[in-house]
């Protein structure tokens, strides 16, 4: 364009691109840059993100398309490092990986494709909102300390927090009407500045927001899912993992824990997945009722897509946005949960630009920071004492997804990922083949919070929770025992209590751990009910066991009504413990009903 | 725009040139290289570019070309492909040139074949139910307008045969304006012509486009070739509001020329061999599939690839998987029965289906009946390999009709003609009949008020 002017601007903040291989660009003159430093690249404002410096050379890994840049360009340095804007309206956005809002993308560009340089604000800031004061003038507060709130969607009431490194006296604090711009409050700090206080912060997102320490888990964060919630549990503030090849269900998953779970605020992170998934999360979520509060589920939903063929750059910084957002709401003392899919798509995208950056590779080509950066990242979740002096706990909740190559689970993403998780939910291909969903493998999956939350099971649910559970657990080993020798010498040679164990975990399986994510009376279910379910299945065994069972034609045990009435007791949706009673009664009646047709 | 020509090639290695000395050449700039004493310029593209040297990856083969008196020139420019609806009924190179002996193409625009990432924002769902007449496809693995479901097959096996049943008999309730693009990619003359034959003969061409890269034709070449083939499908798509179907064959071949092109640049390689961003050009390939917000055209993809080995965990069908929404396995055991279309319906998978299916797209059992049929087929073939080692004799009741059901379903359900189109009602009706072959109280499923609605009361030829 205008080069001779552009030459003649050249001042500490613009240095010249000198190479450009896909999103690594390079560029001399920037030895001001800082680590981390935002920078738009060329005429055209691309987003770029420094990443390495080596004497007046910087790296950039640019968070747009490059076709079409060369060397001489200039690059931009703007003094900031990368942060996400932190405000209310926030909820029901669907940002890209750099927390552009999608819809304004679409505006700006007047396009349905992602078009380059759009610069989009995260967060509305003509959209006033109604502030609601809650501290008074003279009053003395703390950084994190709750200024007001406003009321962001139905759901959610947004705590307007005093920024983190601040504090001081409230010298006045307004209310009604605002824009995220004005000043809700002014503070004078301890040497008598003013400080003007707005609902909008900025905070870098590779640096944990801070807090004032964790606290140990202990209450599950429940799904309504069955095989989750029972068998698997994650703790409110835990971190899980969910690795399965292809068509195991991962996303499916993802998605019914972030439609049911009993977090107030979701944080959906595509990462490097399909554009119609998100897509799906969007055209579905406004419609589908929260089962806990009743309103939409869009009400209390965040969405970061960043899809697979959007630029790969933005894909790493998308996780990290996410999180940021999440730890957020956290600290304004919400449940908050993170559901990142899939991390593999992170790593790989970390892993192309170090290619291009010509790192020393580690493993399968990944660089050797990848276990350190995945474990930086599942730290971050937590279940936490918050800034400001109200003690307010907060908890974050971090989901992720691995997509392990071949469905081999030795590769280093899921390595890395399993060695920072709590819980872990093995998906099965062989299940999956069999359309057993959830496709959560019960030998392999492992949850270390179960020993967290004995008290929670015993005061909230019922004291023999975890007596049941484990019960449930045992036969279902006991099956995968038992199935081996059947394959090799067939259902005969058993005896009647070998017998009894392959039918109670048959139960087990596809009445209680199969569950229809598609099917909306299905995919919900209470923790109660499953634990009433689930003991009612296992009576049949202990049923069984107090008679003498060896006098038993067992297939006159396979065909009492009862057995195929699990089904339906199953889908009765408000079924009290009265109903899970009144089945067990009718199991025992059953059971010796057998015993005294055989002795007759 | 001056043109820049340049005539400092410093070494040629596989499809990759170094031009020394250059100044201001852009980033996936076009690149024409003339060589001495041919009339027709060869083309690539610039893929890394530092200060005075560019890296260019060639479309044309590198034979012939010497670093003196070859000279190259950066155009300013993206590669671009001229559109056009008189597009349709032609037949063009893997690089967008005419091969049908036809008059060069009028484009109305000329636009970049790289294309641009889709607004997650500014999709719609797909929900069109599309009929492709195939029993094992539009119950079990419903396909949908909008949808990129690849057909992973191996050497040897009908796919060719399957995809073209499945362009021939495509249909949707709605209706509207169809064409088709079909792109191969480096598959024999043989393979290429069968599809310009079935395209004939069902009088489909003058609604098709073909783009024909052969096993002969420059490897490199096929880097570009599918990106032709998606940006006539945008173009026709999303500015002249068609329904476009585009298969591509074969995948397997595609990622190996991306293969090699790494391999000469010598990148870090990921498994395999293939480049560690294999996953992220597939994407931009098959991301390119879909609906739009406000639009009437939609973008079906019909990817075919061979599993080397008929591994499914090898990199090509594994990335595929991990983007597409979906997949049809071509099961050689079926084959190798004589059942056609050989359609591994349990490994296979649609994952849009619950948005094609049900009351007013097909019909209200649907998704409970496909999985009633999904469940009592993979318990009899659990009963088919126990009898296998235990003998028939050790099975119980239960177990022995659940077998036979099994074959009858591979018999009489997915079997079908190559020629044969069902309806979905009679595909369904097919299913409900089978299932009188199970005792009731298995059919776990299905609810009884659909089972006394939709299964027929009394079957002859059944001991049930």
């Amino acid at each position: 364009m205008n080069e001779t002017a552009n030459k003649q601007q050249t001042n500490s903040t613009e240095g010249q691109i000198v190479r450009v291989t896909g999103p690594l660009v390079q560029a001399n003159g920037m030895s001001d840059a800082k680590m981390y430093e935002v920078v738009k690249v060329s005429s055209e404002n691309l987003l770029g993100e420094v990443i390495e410096l080596n004497g007046d050379i910087a790296s950039i890994q640019v968070y747009e398309d490059t076709a079409g840049i060369g060397p001489g360009d200039t690059v931009t340095r703007t003094g900031k490092t990368m942060s996400a804007e932190l405000g209310p309206g926030l909820l029901e956005s669907i940002y890209d990986g750099i927390q552009r809002p999608l819809r304004l993308i679409e505006e700006a560009s007047g396009s349905y494709y992602i078009k380059r340089g759009i610069e989009a604000d995260a967060v509305d800031k003509e959209k006033k909102w109604d502030f609601k004061p809650l501290v008074k003038e003279g009053q003395s507060v703390e950084a994190g300390d709750i200024l007001g709130e406003v009321p962001e969607t139905s759901l959610i009431s947004h705590k307007v927090m005093v920024p983190p490194y601040l504090s001081g006296k409230i010298k006045t604090i307004k209310s009604g009407q605002m824009t995220v711009n004005d000043t809700v409050a002014v503070l004078v700090d301890k040497d008598g500045n003013e400080k003007n206080v707005t609902m909008l912060q900025h905070w870098p997102i590779r640096t944990p927001r801070l807090t004032k320490g964790k606290i140990f888990p202990s209450e599950p964060l429940l799904t309504g899912g069955r095989s989750i919630d029972t068998f698997f549990p994650i703790a409110k503030g835990g971190a899980g993992c969910i690795p399965g090849s292809f068509g195991t269900g991962k996303t499916v998953t993802q998605q019914s824990v972030a439609k049911y779970c009993n977090a107030e605020v979701i944080v959906y992170v595509g990462c490097g997945e399909r554009g119609n998934e998100m897509t799906e999360v969007l055209s579905e979520f406004p419609h589908l009722i929260d089962p806990n509060s009743g309103q939409p589920l869009m009400k209390r939903t965040i969405l970061i897509a960043n899809t697979s063929n959007m630029p790969v750059a933005a894909r790493e910084a998308s996780v990290y946005t996410g999180i940021t957002i999440a730890e957020f709401y956290r600290d304004m003392g919400y449940n908050v949960a993170l559901m990142a899919d899939s991390t593999s798509r992170w790593a790989e995208a970390m892993r192309e630009v170090s290619g291009r950056l010509e790192e020393m590779p580690g493993e399968e080509g990944y660089p050797a920071y990848l276990t350190s950066r995945t474990a930086e990242f599942y730290e971050r979740a937590g279940i936490v004492n918050t800034l400001g002096a109200d003690d307010r706990v907060g908890s974050l909740t971090v989901i992720g997804a691995v997509s392990p190559p071949g469905g081999d689970f030795s590769e280093p993403v899921s390595q890395a990922t399993l060695r920072v998780t709590k819980t872990f939910w093995a998906l099965d291909a062989s299940l999956a083949y069999k359309k057993h969903f959830p496709s959560i493998n019960w030998l392999s999956s492992y949850s270390l919070y179960v020993d967290n939350f004995m008290n929670y099971w015993r005061d909230e649910i019922a004291p023999d929770y975890a007596e049941v559970r484990q019960k449930a657990m045992d036969l279902l080993q006991q099956e995968s025992k038992l199935m081996e020798i059947v394959r090799l010498v067939g259902m005969e040679s058993l005896s009647n209590h070998d017998k009894l164990v392959l039918e109670v975990a048959r139960l087990i399986r596809e009445d209680f751990l199969f569950q229809n994510a598609f099917d909306p009376d299905d995919a919900y279910m209470p923790i109660k009910n499953q634990y009433g379910l689930l003991k009612s299945i296992l009576y049949f065994y202990e049923a069984m066991n107090e008679v003498a069972l060896d006098n038993i034609d067992f297939n006159s045990f396979k065909n009492i009504p009862s057995i195929s009435e699990v089904t339906a007791l199953k889908n009765k949706k408000d079924a009290t413990e009265a109903d899970y009673e009144k089945f067990r009664e009718k199991i025992k009646q059953e059971v010796n009903g057998l015993l005294s047709n055989q002795e007759v | 725009m001056i043109e820049k020509e340049y005539k400092t090639i410093t070494s040629v290695t596989g499809p990759l040139l170094v031009v020394s000395g250059v100044k201001g050449v852009k980033y996936e700039e076009l690149v024409e290289v003339k060589v001495p004493n041919e009339t027709r310029s060869r083309f690539g593209k610039v893929l890394d570019v530092s200060q005075d040297k560019a890296v260019v990856q060639m479309f044309d083969p590198t034979s012939g070309v010497s670093t003196e008196g070859t000279k190259a020139s950066f155009l300013g420019e993206t590669l671009k492909l001229g559109v056009s609806t008189d597009m349709l009924g032609r037949v063009f190179t893997g690089a967008g040139a005419p091969a049908d002996g036809g008059p060069e193409l009028v484009p109305e625009k000329r636009l970049d074949i790289a294309g641009y990432p889709m607004n997650p924002y500014s999709r719609e769902y797909p929900n069109d139910f599309i009929q492709t007449g195939i029993s094992s496809i539009d119950v079990m693995n419903t396909l949908v307008r909008g949808q990129k479901l690849p057909i992973f097959s191996g050497s040897g096996l009908p796919h060719a045969k399957l995809a073209a049943q499945i362009a021939r008999q495509a249909k949707v309730k709605s209706g509207g304006n169809f064409a088709m693009i079909f792109a191969t990619l480096g598959v024999t003359f043989e393979e290429a012509d069968y599809f310009r034959t079935q395209f004939k003969e069902a009088g489909s061409l003058e609604r098709s486009i073909l783009f024909i890269n052969t096993a002969s034709d420059p490897v490199v070449e096929r880097i570009a070739t599918p990106r032709m083939a998606l940006t006539a499908a945008e173009y026709l798509a999303f500015e002249k509001d068609m329904h476009v179907l585009v298969i591509m064959t074969d995948m397997t071949n595609y990622c190996e020329a991306l293969r090699e092109v790494s391999s000469a640049r010598k990148e870090v390689p990921g498994r395999r061999g293939y480049p560690g961003y294999l996953y992220t050009d597939l994407s931009t390939l098959y991301e390119r599939a879909g609906r739009i917000r406000g639009k009437q055209g939609t973008i079906t993809q019909l990817p075919i690839l061979s599993m080397p080995d008929d591994d499914k965990t090898h990199p090509v069908p594994d990335l595929t998987g991990y983007i597409t929404e979906g997949q049809f396995i071509v099961s050689r055991d079926l084959y190798r029965k004589g059942v056609f279309p050989p359609v591994d319906v349990q490994n296979s998978l649609s994952r849009l289906w619950a948005a094609g299916v049900g009351e007013g797209k097909t019909r209200e059992d649907h998704g409970p009946l496909k999985d009633q049929l999904f469940s009592s087929y993979a318990s009899g073939k659990e009963a088919r390999d126990l009898a296998v080692v235990l003998g028939e004799s050790s099975l119980d009741e239960s177990d022995r009709a659940h077998m036979r059901f099994a074959e009858a379903f591979e018999k009489e359900f997915i079997s079908q003609g190559e020629f044969e189109e069902r309806p979905v009602e009679e595909s369904l009706d097919i299913g409900w009949r089978l299932l009188t072959m199970l005792p009731k109280q298995s059919l776990k499923r299905v609810k009884s008020e659909l089972v006394d609605k939709y299964m027929p009361k009394n079957i002859e030829g059944h001991d049930k």
